[in-house]
């Protein structure tokens, strides 16, 4: 690896003749235009949700007609991984009071607030306990912390603008009125936030934000929560009990119709053991790793919306899924970097965003579905995107502008984690742009809820990104690690409520997975596909195809 | 246009078969495969067949899921890094090392101090250290885990908190530590203890809290809740924006709502 190859260097000397103009303008608070409501409207006829083809109907469940990417579809419209028929229910390999699937942000915050309340849990996650896209999450979290300029106020109408308007106003209520609990919670955990000297949390932009309250700790915000959060579960080994490499494959309920546990898949020995519990809450996290439309995606290797498949089939309905947050910069060169996350910050710390002639196309703070739809246009409609050898296109992020701006050394301090890789890459990305493409990273949607995060199942609770309605149709930087702290906890705080006051001892079963098979078949749906997916597939097909007594259920040999 | 196929490594027409991206010999445990030369050792993996469970996690860097160690064969040194983030090269020996026993003290943050003594109690270990440095040369993310180290055994936990705050926990320094200590877990301890007690405490996060808890902003946000689309529009519209990068000290025209 040698840094850019000459062609791309040729084209960076033109980004390199704009730039002193551009911060000139930048120091004099001179922005390129925002563009209003009425315009984001017409731009956003170029972001991938648009495409009337890249979905279809739902033909079963409580969604049935519901229109949203085939790549879901494909799940809902599945059967089960196992037959229920062979699975003993009368064989329980382990009880709990509450039982949650997801080893992520909010299942971990879940299993602090539901152990707080005196529940026994149990984690179940598919790979190992923080493998999730909390980990990833590198800008910030926000809330409205600063009483002199800022409240919650203001930062529920970021989210509700940012959403389009459409979300569920008591969610976004939730959201934003728990927000600074949240940030003093992780902040009496131990929490690495930056400050200043006098405990001042630093603050910053988001697209979209009217404030500056995104608060983060370097570049690295989500790994630095999901690392203390699930230090603190570890603490409380006695009453947090971590299942890793047991990914859920069905729910369970009982004959009152309530959620009590849940079947497991040994992603190692490749048996199938149940829980029982007296709640179960589903973390389970999005879906990037669909690769919806064949994009390319920042999400974690886990992130299959296992969660969706499995509550849909046991009656949980579905909702904003027709909307996918692409990530405006995700990285297009090197090769080997492709769909990794560019946090927004960059742009916050005054980053523009600029074509191949080095001329700016849109204000590097747009909300991301905005931003997204703006580089897809200029490189498709407009023809001024930057092809890399390899065949792909993208825009330039001057990343070098924020040493510029702020004094040398600043992208180096602020962003360890991106210097880092890029050195590896041989390119100093506070001398030299980086080349970024909108990327697949975040499930707007996904099953009701409500404030509470109950479903219509009584003792299935959810949080995280499985849910729906939060963000409406387009989630803001900074409120998806903030969404996940405050609905894990509440999810957990449900969770241990309702174990002790109200779950009920029935039979168990897993009729609804046979009626839901039953279903499919009315709807003339033949197939052998099968979901939860559980891992996407990324082994070599040329090898596959010589793995002649290799039996394959899905995805997973 | 910024499509790709569903598998991450190079398709045909991207090169792989008509010569364009060379392939080079990788010895995956041992064992030889020729693989593209741009792929990194993860997908070098599965290039070759494999099919991951172990040894993946957020393909990006920071998850800590696949420590790698590798060598060539005309080297002493063995080396190490993320097999995500690792691009392959020829006659690489590797293999993944996706666990490594490593204890783990329990503690109640709220008991302990952030001191020296705090540190030695829940890690003994730490006086073991005889600053070799092999764990420095370990570390995939550059970190200077020998010097965080020497500051924990002096109790400096800002040093510490400091230092390894790039860590990712992937636990190649705990495998390769002659006196078998556990640093990352250490620095851990250190981190938290150093955001809890030593980096001061924000007060006007305590204050919002209050003001929340207060009721405040209650008939507010109902209203917002209540309002229709086109009045939440006008007022989303009529937002006074922060100047990015405006300092502490910058108020809103508007009050009425702080």
């Amino acid at each position: 690896m040698a840094g850019y190859p000459p062609e791309l260097k040729r084209l960076i000397k033109k980004v390199e003749e704009t730039r002193p103009a551009r911060v000139e303008r930048k120091k004099r608070g001179e922005e390129f235009p925002m563009l209003s409501l009425r315009e984001r409207e017409e731009r956003l006829k170029f972001h991938p949700d648009y495409k009337g083809e890249s979905r279809r109907e739902i033909r079963v469940g409580p969604n049935k007609g519901y229109a949203i990417p085939h790549e879901i579809v494909d799940l809902l419209e599945a059967r089960s991984r196992v037959d229920p028929d062979q699975i003993d229910l009368s064989a329980i390999n382990h009880e709990t009071d509450v039982l949650i699937i997801g080893g992520g942000g909010a299942g971990t915050a879940a299993a602090l607030f539901a152990q707080e309340r005196g529940a026994k849990v149990i984690i179940a996650t598919k790979l190992r306990h923080g493998d999730a896209n909390t980990m990833m999450a590198e800008g910030g979290i926000q809330g409205a912390t600063k009483r002199s300029k800022d409240s919650p106020y203001f930062h529920y109408l970021d989210v509700m603008g940012g959403g389009h308007f459409k979300n569920t106003p008591e969610l976004a209520y939730t959201l934003v009125i728990e927000a600074p609990k949240v940030i003093a919670w992780l902040e009496s955990m131990g929490m690495m936030f930056d400050k200043s000297r006098d405990g001042t949390m630093l603050t910053l932009h988001g697209g979209g934000t009217c404030r500056q309250r995104m608060h983060y700790a370097a570049d690295i915000t989500g790994a630095e929560i999901m690392r203390t959060l699930r230090d603190e579960a570890r603490n409380r080994i006695e009453d947090i009990r971590v299942f890793e490499f047991s990914a859920a494959v069905e729910l369970i309920l009982n004959e009152h119709g309530h959620c009590a546990g849940a079947v497991f898949y040994n992603m190692e020995t490749e048996e199938y053991f149940s829980v029982k519990a007296k709640a179960v809450i589903v973390a389970t996290g999005g879906s990037g790793r669909l690769h919806y439309q064949g994009y390319m995606t920042t999400n974690h290797y886990g992130a299959t919306a296992d969660g969706l498949v499995i509550g849909y089939r046991a009656g949980v309905r579905l909702c904003f899924l027709h909307t996918y947050q692409y990530h405006p910069t995700g990285v297009v060169y090197p090769e080997q970097a492709e769909g990794l996350l560019i946090t927004e910050k960059f742009r916050g710390a005054g980053a523009n965003v600029l074509n191949v002639d080095g001329e700016q196309f849109v204000n590097e703070r747009e909300p991301r579905d905005v931003e997204s739809a703006s580089v897809i246009r200029e490189c498709t409609t407009v023809g001024k995107g930057v092809s890399t050898p390899t065949g792909k296109v993208g825009v330039w992020l001057d990343s070098p502008m924020i040493d510029v701006l702020r004094g040398e050394g600043t992208a180096q301090r602020e962003f360890p984690g991106k210097h880092i890789l890029f050195r590896r890459y041989e390119i100093d990305i506070s001398k030299e742009p980086i080349l970024v493409y909108p990327t697949l990273h975040y499930q707007n949607g996904g099953l009701e809820f409500t404030p509470k995060c109950e479903t219509v199942i009584p003792g299935l609770f959810i949080a995280g990104e499985v849910t729906g309605g939060i963000h409406g149709e387009n989630r803001l930087m900074g409120n998806s690690l903030l969404d996940v702290c405050v609905f894990g906890r509440i999810a957990g705080e449900s969770g241990a409520v309702y174990a002790k006051e109200r779950a009920k001892e029935g039979r168990l079963t897993l009729e609804h997975v046979k009626k839901y098979h039953r279903e499919l078949e009315e709807a003339g749906i033949v197939t052998d596909r099968v979901a939860p997916m559980l891992l996407p597939d990324y082994s070599n097909p040329e090898v596959r195809e010589r793995q002649l007594t290799a039996h394959y259920v899905g995805t997973i040999r | 246009m910024g499509k790709r196929t569903r598998k991450d490594f190079p398709t045909k027409e991207e090169g792989r078969g008509n010569g364009e991206i060379p392939k080079v010999p990788v010895f995956i445990m041992g064992k030889r495969y020729e693989v593209p030369a741009s792929l990194t050792i993860q997908k070098a993996f599965e290039y070759a067949g494999y099919q991951l469970i172990r040894g993946c996690g957020c393909r990006g860097g920071i998850c800590g899921a696949c420590g790698t160690v590798y060598r060539f064969p005309d080297s002493h040194k063995i080396e190490v890094g993320l097999a995500c983030q690792t691009v392959v090269r020829p006659n690489m020996y590797l293999t993944m090392i996706p666990f490594f026993p490593a204890n783990r003290a329990i503690y109640d943050l709220e008991e302990i101090r952030p001191d020296l003594e705090s540190m030695i109690k829940l890690y003994p270990d730490v006086m073991r250290c005889v600053q070799c440095n092999t764990c420095t040369k370990s570390c995939p993310m550059d970190i200077e885990v020998m010097d965080y180290m020497a500051a924990a055994m002096r109790g400096d936990l800002t040093k510490v908190a400091k230092l390894s705050f790039d860590c990712v926990m992937c636990g190649l320094c705990a495998s390769r530590c002659p006196t078998e200590i556990a640093q990352y877990h250490i620095a851990i301890l250190a981190r938290r203890l150093y955001g809890k007690y030593i980096l001061p405490k924000s007060e006007h996060t305590d204050a919002m809290v209050k003001r929340i808890e207060e009721g405040r902003y209650d008939s507010m946000l109902n209203n917002l809740m209540k309002a229709d689309e086109d009045k939440l529009k006008r007022l989303y519209n009529e937002r006074e924006i922060e100047p990015e990068g405006a300092g502490e000290d910058w108020k809103p025209k508007d009050s009425q709502y702080l």
